[in-house]
This record gives structure tokens, sequence and C-alpha cells, in this order.
């Protein structure tokens, strides 16, 4: 073999490693599921939109709305009486529609004499998710072609109506009924508002546990490769103080991190209050004094569990190099919940997926703003509840591995273990 | 009563004896050197007295206390240092001295931190980060660490390890001060002309067993020969 060859199959042997291969693997599995999943909602652009509607109006400019619906939308429920409003509703919600339609009294007559014809759209609202508003936002689109089928009619009836109602014959008034909320805007509006809130936040707490985690990864496997941790165990200090020093060092810093991230996000949130000209806090969707001492909590705790998961792996590490392969595991479990987060409401998820969602733990921090906004306390609570007992338990583990001589050896049955961990190292 | 009481001592990973049944005494004011060729057992052996290891089976005794139920008393006596151990680089050297001492109550901070600096004899430069030191001067300070705290007993793995002749000869007579001052001196080398200069007892250990264990000089005389290296290659051959 010459020596060009000889140096690249050494280099190859060196870079190719389990470790260096598996990270990508599962990084193209985790976006092949991203595709899959938008294939889905792709499916979901072209269906008709499912909804109701109640036609108080019998001029013909009323019926040029309801033959378009008919035709673009999946009508569930139809009537004349705006005493069945809350029947349609009932009726919408329980189909899975996404809005009741009403087109008030004297719909045509206030067009023809020059006044916008009344729409009033009831929204039923299920996510605040991007990719929940689809169905919305297809029935938005379809009250644009409303109004442009209204406006070529007036225009093949040789009607004197002067240009400005003629190009804009509607006018909306939207009403959404959300997480037991009523709120006047459309779920574009609230979408957006939301959207634009919580894109960078699930962003921002994952680059956070990242950092901290990869500093604690660091630290236990610098004490391995610097040979300094042999030297502090076996110095007169208890396992479970070694740990909790460590985890508790890393915290602060952490802590130091949340706060200044809390201060930056009061600000970004006020920043996002007035959107489009809306005062948020008219509809209270903003956060109180109260909400944000919540959300530190939520991200102070999974702080602590990211830490406490992290020094778990930094146990697994044999020196510098292998510790930073193992923040892996910990990037994929904060990428995934920010993903999800970003994208889809908590609420609106498949049973599996929200089971999924909350297990990781770092799920929480990111879920809590939306969910505070809405006054989703049990999510929050339960989310701190369950966050805090997985931190403890994975620090009682953590301790435990620190008592036995897989600390030191990697294994506490050296050459037996077949673990995933086991074959990660062996590579290394 | 002897400061270390090892009986039968077995440590084994997994299906793999490292360890097979070892039985050794140390005295105070005694060095007693573990010699043997590497993946021999020793570094087992001084793992599992240091309480890094868990015992598999038979007894450690130090100083009366055991070290399998015991560990956390048995810290408060003993000092190790393993073989390549390294010191936070970004602290100075009096600060990593002081980071130790402070683990310790019996003795003031100050004044083990006065006796590690001593021993370390690293002058000025003890005041620099640990990281700009050569290894001989780790070293050094690495045994001013360890022998600092007056341990009843010091576990000192391959203490020379690497080091050239004058700092390996400078580590060998604080030893042997440490050794004079009552602390018993547990080590391990392969360095047959070391342990011959240091220690009282010697132990040879092959494949995890003890296969001759007595004075160097006695032990040269059983065998006809002139040195400890030559009772080795007679004993395991």
């Amino acid at each position: 073999m010459s020596s060009l060859g000889n140096i690249m199959k050494k280099e190859l042997r060196e870079l190719l490693t389990l470790s260096a291969i598996l990270p990508i693997i599962l990084l193209a599995i985790v976006f092949g599921s991203i595709g899959n999943s938008m294939e889905g909602f792709q499916e979901e652009f072209t269906e008709p939109p499912v909804l109701g509607y109640i036609n108080e109006d019998e001029g013909n400019l009323s019926h040029v709305a309801i033959s378009f619906l008919e035709k673009n939308a999946e009508v569930v429920f139809n009537s004349t009486d705006i005493t069945d409003k809350q029947q349609g509703l009932e009726y919408v919600k329980q189909k899975d529609g996404v809005a009741l339609l009403v087109i008030t009294q004297n719909f045509t007559s206030n067009i023809l004499n020059e006044t916008q014809g009344e729409i009033q759209i009831y929204w039923i609202m299920k996510g605040a998710g991007i990719l929940d508003s689809i169905s919305s936002g297809i029935v938005e689109s379809n009250l644009d072609l409303i109004n442009r089928a209204i406006a070529q009619a007036l225009i093949e009836e040789n009607t004197t109506v002067n240009a400005t109602i003629v190009l804009s014959p509607t006018s909306r008034i939207d009403t959404t009924y959300f997480k037991n909320r009523v709120i006047g805007l459309s779920p574009g509006t609230i979408t957006g508002m939301l959207s634009s809130q919580s894109t960078f936040i699930p962003i921002i707490i994952m680059m956070l546990i990242i950092f901290a985690g990869q500093m604690i990864i660091s630290s236990m496997a610098l004490e391995k490769e610097n040979k300094t941790l042999e030297t502090l165990l076996t110095l007169p200090v208890k396992r479970t103080s070694i740990v909790t020093g460590k985890i508790a060092a890393s915290a602060s810093i952490g802590l130091l991190f949340a706060v200044i991230y809390m201060i930056g996000m009061s600000y970004y949130f006020q920043g996002f209050q007035f959107t489009e000209g809306i005062n948020l806090a008219e509809y209270g969707l903003v956060l109180t004094s109260q909400d944000f001492l919540l959300i530190g909590i939520s991200l102070f705790i999974t702080l602590i569990a990211a830490l406490a998961l992290c020094m778990l792996l930094g146990t697994f590490a044999k020196n510098f190099k292998s510790g930073q392969t193992l923040v892996f595991p910990v990037t994929m479990l904060a990428m995934i919940p920010m993903f999800i987060t970003m994208f889809i409401d908590f609420d609106t998820l498949p049973l599996a997926a929200k089971a999924l969602v909350f297990a990781i733990p770092f799920s929480h921090p990111m879920m809590a703003p939306r969910a505070l906004i809405f006054n989703d306390y049990l999510l929050v609570l339960g989310g701190i509840a369950y966050v805090a007992i997985f931190a403890i338990a994975t620090i009682a583990i953590v301790v435990w591995i620190f008592k036995t001589d897989r600390l030191l050896t990697g294994s506490t049955k050296k050459k037996q273990t077949k673990g995933l961990a086991s074959l990660f190292m062996k590579r290394r | 009563m002897a400061t270390v009481e090892v009986k039968n001592l077995v440590k084994s990973y997994g299906s793999m004896e490292a360890v097979k049944g070892i039985s050794f005494t140390v005295n105070k004011g005694e060095i007693f050197g573990l010699i043997g060729p590497n993946g021999a057992g020793k570094t087992t052996a001084l793992r599992v007295i240091s309480t890094l290891l868990q015992i598999t089976d038979g007894t450690v005794e130090i100083l009366g206390f055991d070290v399998k139920r015991q560990p956390t008393e048995i810290r408060k006596l003993i000092s190790y240092l393993p073989e390549d151990a390294g010191a936070y680089k970004n602290l100075t050297g009096r600060a990593y001295l002081r980071f130790i001492a402070n683990f310790f109550h019996d003795i003031s901070t100050d004044e083990m931190v006065a006796k590690g600096i001593e021993i370390a004899d690293l002058g000025d430069r003890i005041d620099d980060k640990v990281d700009t030191y050569s290894k001989g001067m780790k070293r050094r300070l690495l045994v001013g660490r360890a022998l600092m705290i007056n341990p009843r007993l010091a576990i000192l793995d391959e203490p020379t390890s690497g080091l050239d002749v004058v700092n390996a000869q400078e580590i060998r007579k604080i030893v042997k001060n440490t050794a004079h001052d009552g602390t018993a001196v547990l080590l391990s080398s392969h360095n047959m002309l070391e342990v011959e200069y240091l220690c009282d007892r010697i132990a040879l250990i092959a494949e995890g067993k003890i296969v001759e264990e007595g004075k160097p000089k006695a032990l040269m005389q059983k065998y006809h020969v002139n040195n400890i290296e030559e009772v080795f290659v007679q004993v395991v051959a």
C-alpha cells in the first residue's frame, strides 16, 4: 500500500467511529420523521375545511357566498336562524370543524346600499402552533374568494355600487373560542402573535440546556482525562457531596443564565405586547409576574434535571473528546421538544406524542409560556413536579454509580456489558 | 496492630480475576512494596485498599477499619497517589494544596499547605497554574499533596513513574523520610532498583497472585542473586 493510502486508511479508521456515525444517523432519522409529518400537513392543506353556516339574509349576494362555501368546504351545519348559533357551534365542534359563519340580516341590501355586508365568524381554535392553523388559514383564503365572487356578481349585474364596496363588499367580525376563552381576534392573528413570542423561546432554552450540560459532562470528562477523579474519590468526602457539589456549581451558573434569560425574555415579551396595533393585555394574552416566576422555577428545575442527566452520561466519558460526543443525546432530547413546541400545540398532539413530549423533561419550560398565557396551570405545575422527580431519581442513580466501580472501570461487570454505552466507549 | 491487613483479597471484573486471593500486612513506619510487571494486579490491589474499587472477596483492614464497611473512616487516614495522577490545571499549586487540605480537619489547613509546599519544593512556581508545570514539578506537587496531611497510610502507585533521575531521587528521599516519621507506606513499582533502595519488605506479584514475599536482602540471599530483578525472574520463571 502507498504511503498516501496508508495514511488515509489510518485517518478513516480513526474518524469513522461508531460515535461519529451514530449522531449523523440519528439526525437523519429525526429530519426524515419531520419530513414525513410535513407530508401529513400537506394533505391537510388540500382537504376542504369543515364548517357550518347560518344565513339570515335572503338576498342573492348571500347565496353567492353560500354556494361558494358549499362547493369549497365540507358544510356540516346550516341554518337560517341565528338562535341556532350555539347548537351550530356545538355541532361544528363535534365534527372537528373550524368555524361557524353567520351571514347577518340585510347582507345583500347593505352591500347594494354601499355598506359592507357583515360576516360573523365564530372560530373553533384547537391549537396555537404554526401547523395547527392550516384549516383556519384555508377558511380565511376562502373568505377572500367569497369577496371576489360577490364582486364579480356585482359587476355582472351592472350595479351602481361604488368601486370601494365592489372591491371589498364584506366585513368580518372574528370571535375565537380557544382554551376556554373567547377572544375577539382571528386564529391567524392569535397564532401569529403567539408564534412570534414562542419561536425563539424553545431555541434559547435548548441552547441553555446544551450549554449547561456540556459544562458538567466536560467537567466529568476532564476529571477522568486529567486523572483527578481517583484522588477526589479517596478524599474524606461523601459521594453525594461530590455529585451534588458538581451539580450545584453548574446549576448556579445555569441559574445565572436563567435569570439573564428571564430578563431578556420579559423585554422580548414587552416588545410583542402590541402586535399589529393589538394590545394583547386587553385580551389577557400576556404573562403575569407570577407566570414569570413559574417559568423561572420550571426552567431551573429542568436545568438541574439536565445537569443530573449529563452527569450520568459524563460517568461514561473516558476523556474530553468522548465527553463531547456524549452531549449528543441531550442535544437530541432538547431538539425534539423544541421543534414540536415551535410548530404544534401540545393539546393538538396525538396521545402517544403527548406522552413522549411530556416525558422529555426539557419540554416543560418550552411549553410553559404558552400554557401560562392560557392559564393551563395543571400542565405547568404537573411538569414541574415530574421534572423534579426525574431530577431526584437521576441524581440518586449518579450517586449510586459513584459508589460502584463503574466510574473508574466503565462498568460494574467489565467485559460483560453489552449495552449501547459500552459499544460507544469501545470504539472510541 | 498492623496498619494494613489484607486477607485473601480477590478482585474480579466480571469473569476476569485481576487479583486472586492475596494476603499481606504493612506495619507502622514500614515501606512495603508490591512488585510486578504491568497487568500483574498491583494497581487493582492498591485501588481496592484505597476504597476506590469494591472487594469481590476477602478482607482489607486499615488500622482496624474494614474497607468494605467503613470506607469513610478509612479515607480520613489514608492518602493515595495514583500513577499518572493529575491536578486541576486551572488552579495554582498553592490553591490545589489548599483545596485538598480543606477536606481534612485534624491539622490546620495552613499547616498542611505549608508542609505540602515544603515537600513539593517548587519555589515561586507554587503560585503558578498547574497547567504550566513540567511533569516532574507536577509529580512533586502531587507527592506534597499526598503527604502533607500526615496520613497513617500512604498508598503510592509508581511514585517515580516517568520522572528523570534527579526528580525520582528527590521523591524517594521524601518517601523514606515520611516512613521514618511513622507513616506506613504501601507502594507499587516495576522499577526493581527503586524497590531495593526504598522498601523494607516486598511482595512479588504476578498474574494476580503473590509469588514471593520478604525483605529484599533476604530474598536475594535466598535465591543467590545480586538484585531483586533477578529474584523476580527466577520466581516467575
